[in-house]
């Protein structure tokens, strides 16, 4: 029983002993080193643990996967990412075009038009299967990780920089385009029909 | 009539006095924790963080009081009252000072141990008007636990009133110090009347009282339901115990009185054992540091500082040991404090015949 207290007192006072340390071992700012540091769990020995995350932040990886982003000078359009992407979060309605629109840099030709280009990051599962099949690598992830919004909808978005007005523009320029292909044909089904 | 300012005045200035410690203390105690796991516990609220429970309690304030729908509607509402007035009321009977104390009656310190026992009695009401099992097992706990805790921590203070002979807790203080009418012996041998300073304390002036104090100690640890006695709370599994259901200014009246607690709990352990409001300096020759360090401003620095120092080791011992069994601790208070505090009435009962 004697043997009992004592040996509580001391196991409790070993306890004590090494949590008073700690109270007054100082709470000087932590120094901001990679995990990759061979240094990284040495200096979390001494001051605080708490990284003050807006004022401070440990520095990440540049290659991770993180929030996408579109080149849309880049893009050909072709809807590879949106049809490879397993939860369906990219959102593309492309618009022919009536001739090459120019070229992207890596010399790609580009002949659509994307009226449409939505990524929604509520959905997004961070898998990065778009951008390895993006034959212009032009949607890649990038080290932005921290995004915070109000509204729902603030999370889908918008790479598309055509205005609607134009979208419809280009739409009936290739309506008209097609009608005229297919005015043309008919001519020239009716001539080869008329000359025989 | 004036007399009824005067007391309307003590009641307002000390329960400003406990919602002031409260804030203090739940912000202390953060800090506390916080250091001593290597965090930095709040830094943004004002400097340092230091209006984070002030800007708590204001939320604490707007707060929806929710009754649960089957709640017992006035045992509901009237617990965190209940907890708190008999906190409060604990207050009266503690000097400050030299001739400062709310109301000096001779059997103050039977009072305030009689007047603490009524928060068993709302936390109770509590538990069982939430109508919730978490709140029930909490309140049943808290109940075993504080009225056994009651038998050591009142032998421990018989072991003292018996050296003391009195239960007026000034006569008590004033008996610790250059003040005092009779003589005091350090140790039982060494005439101190003089000389006060920490050697007229009563952990010094019997030394079994010194196993005494801790036996108190560990006692009011018990009382007032911290850690390592903090299974009526719980909160790894009984959600938060007797207090889960309470919301706003309720919870925080359960929390106010918990923190009120504490400095009340210590406060008495200051008073019974480390020399009330006399000052911890003796009197060295022609030093007389004792005598200059003796008066009402200095008493109530002396009080406050000493029980702030047990309100810290307890705040420093609930951030070190874990959470004990129901088991062990039935099993250290009845087994191990309750023979050890009978231990020291009896050595005080011939420490008074023979020593003093």
């Amino acid at each position: 029983m004697v043997q009992k207290v004592i040996k509580a007192f001391t196991t409790a006072w070993k306890g004590l002993s090494l949590t008073i340390r700690h109270l007054f071992a100082g709470n000087g700012k932590r120094e901001i080193v990679t995990v990759s540091d061979s240094n990284y769990f040495k200096q979390l020995e001494h001051g605080t643990n708490t990284i003050q995350y807006p004022k401070q932040q440990l520095p990440v990886p540049e290659v991770g996967r993180y929030q996408l982003d579109v080149e849309m000078d880049d893009c050909i359009v072709c809807d590879l990412c949106a049809k490879v992407c397993p939860v369906n979060c990219i959102d593309i309605e492309s618009i022919k075009a009536t001739e090459a629109i120019g070229q992207t840099s890596d010399g790609t030709t580009k002949r659509l038009y994307a009226a449409k280009f939505d990524i929604d990051m509520a959905k997004c599962m961070y898998c990065g299967l778009c951008t390895i099949v993006c034959p212009t690598e032009c949607i890649t992830m990038t080290n932005q990780y921290d995004k915070t919004v109000f509204q729902l909808s603030d999370l889908v978005y918008q790479f598309s920089d055509m205005s609607p007005e134009d979208a419809a523009e280009k739409r009936a320029l290739f309506d008209k385009q097609q009608a005229e292909k297919q005015a043309a044909k008919l001519a020239a089904m009716k001539q080869k029909e008329g000359g025989a | 009539m004036n007399y009824y300012i005067t007391y309307f005045i003590a009641a307002i200035g000390l329960f400003s006095f406990s919602a002031f410690f409260a804030l203090f203390g739940v912000y202390a105690e953060r800090k506390i924790s916080a250091f001593i796991q290597d965090r930095l516990g709040p830094t943004e609220t004002g400097k340092y963080g230091s209006l984070q429970t002030l800007a708590d309690i204001l939320k604490m304030l707007q707060k929806e009081l929710i009754i649960p729908a089957a709640a017992d509607k006035w045992l509901f509402m009237l617990a965190p009252a209940v907890i708190f007035i008999a906190v409060y009321l604990g207050f009266a009977a503690l000097p400050w000072a030299p001739g400062l104390i709310p109301s000096k009656t001779n059997i103050g310190l039977y009072y305030i141990f009689a007047i603490i026992s009524i928060e068993t009695l709302g936390i109770l009401m509590a538990g069982w008007g939430s109508n919730n099992k978490y709140s029930i097992l909490g309140a049943m706990r808290s109940a075993a636990q504080i009225i056994s805790y009651e038998i050591p921590a009142g032998f421990a203070i018989i072991s003292v009133v018996m050296i003391a002979q009195t239960l007026d807790l000034q006569v008590i203080s004033a008996q610790q110090g250059i003040l005092a009418t009779e003589k005091i012996k350090f140790a039982g041998f060494w005439d101190v009347s003089q000389i006060g300073g920490l050697f007229s304390w009563n952990v010094f002036r019997a030394p079994h009282l010194l196993i005494a104090f801790v036996i108190y100690f560990i006692a009011s640890l018990a009382e007032s339901n911290r850690a390592p006695f903090d299974i009526p709370e719980a909160e790894s599994e009984l959600v938060a115990g007797f207090h889960t259901e309470f919301t706003g200014i309720r919870f925080a009246l359960v929390f106010l009185a918990e923190y009120s607690m504490m400095f009340l709990v210590s406060m008495i352990a200051v008073i019974l054992f480390l020399g009330a409001w006399n000052t911890p300096l003796p009197n060295i020759g022609s030093v007389k540091l004792a005598t200059w360090t003796t008066g009402v401003a200095w008493g109530i620095l002396w009080v406050v500082i000493k029980t702030l120092g047990l309100v810290g080791v307890q705040m420093w011992i609930r951030w070190t040991l874990p959470r004990l069994r129901v088991d062990q601790l039935m099993n250290l208070c009845w087994k191990v404090l309750t023979p050890l505090a009978f231990g020291c009435m009896l050595i005080s009962g011939v420490w008074r015949l023979w020593l003093m």
